[in-house]
């Protein structure tokens, strides 16, 4: 059975190529019975959303910013 | 940095504050100039395509009302014209020129046991509300210390790869390394990512 150093480096790849059929099958059945690689998992897409929301200004939008006030009053 | 609007036909009084702040100009180019050099590994190769992202924006500059907009712009630009640079100048950068070389026998080994298993006190926690999480500014503070405490090799082969968005072939292209060597700094980016993250800020640290 797959280990969780394993499980975390097929769902980082997975992020960047398809995984084949008998990863998908042997990660799917460590992440059933892992809580942590559950979360890692999840995490991964998040990254994802965060580093895009990030390259789109997001940071700079984001609230208690002063900037984004003064650009708003205008 | 002299910039002419003359030809757009905009009187100083219609331009827009930010394009005379100077010091929001000058922060922003240089961050730009931090993250092409990064990406680059060399100086005037990044103020090139620093000046031409800038230049190219400034073309439109008026289109944008909002420093914010502006910035976003700017840094599309100055992604396109890196990862340009990038894909020109196949192996161009052998591996032992990029900083830190091998500090990166890394922590990874500490997050697993010797069977490869989740330290007890390593293990992933679900994190709270990441759409709450990305309209605040003060996580975006917690995200570029964590970004930036990646080491060398490893924070750039992941900007590469999320932030400027190079398949992991061209990754390898650029920077002559195999899609294994590759794989494995983009699995160590994450894990550590990932954990600062957690512990700075969705699990540990408050959110207000």
């Amino acid at each position: 059975m797959l280990n969780c150093r394993d499980a975390t480096r097929l769902m980082s790849e997975a992020q960047d190529r398809p995984l084949r059929w008998g990863e998908t099958i042997s990660l799917k059945m460590h992440v059933m019975m892992c809580s942590g690689c559950r979360h890692f998992g999840d995490q991964m897409h998040v990254l994802r959303r965060i580093v895009r929301a990030y390259a789109d200004g997001a940071d700079e939008s984001a609230t208690t910013s002063q900037r984004s006030d003064q650009d708003a009053a205008r | 940095m002299a910039l002419s609007f003359d030809e757009s036909g905009v009187r100083s009084s219609d331009e827009i504050a930010w394009m005379r702040d100077a010091a929001f100009l000058e922060t922003l180019r240089r961050q730009m100039l931090k993250f092409a050099t990064q990406q680059l590994s060399d100086t005037h190769l990044a103020e090139d395509a620093v000046q031409e992202a800038f230049i190219g924006a400034m073309k439109n500059a008026q289109k944008f009302a909002g420093r914010a907009a502006f910035k976003t712009w700017v840094f599309a630009i100055l992604k396109n014209k890196i990862a340009d640079a990038l894909r020109q100048r196949h192996r161009a950068v052998e591996v032992s020129q990029l900083p830190y070389a091998d500090d990166e026998e890394d922590n990874a080994h500490q997050l697993f046991d010797h069977r490869g298993f989740w330290q007890a006190d390593e293990q992933p926690k679900a994190w709270m509300e990441p759409e709450t999480a990305i309209k605040n500014a003060q996580f975006w503070r917690v995200f570029e210390v964590c970004l930036e405490h990646l080491p060398g090799r490893q924070g750039r082969v992941f900007m590469m790869r999320e932030f400027i968005e190079l398949e992991t072939n061209e990754i390898c292209a650029a920077l002559g390394l195999t899609v294994s060597n590759v794989n494995v700094m983009l699995h160590r980016a994450r894990l550590r990512l990932r954990k600062c993250l957690e512990k700075n800020w969705f699990v540990e640290g408050e959110s207000c």
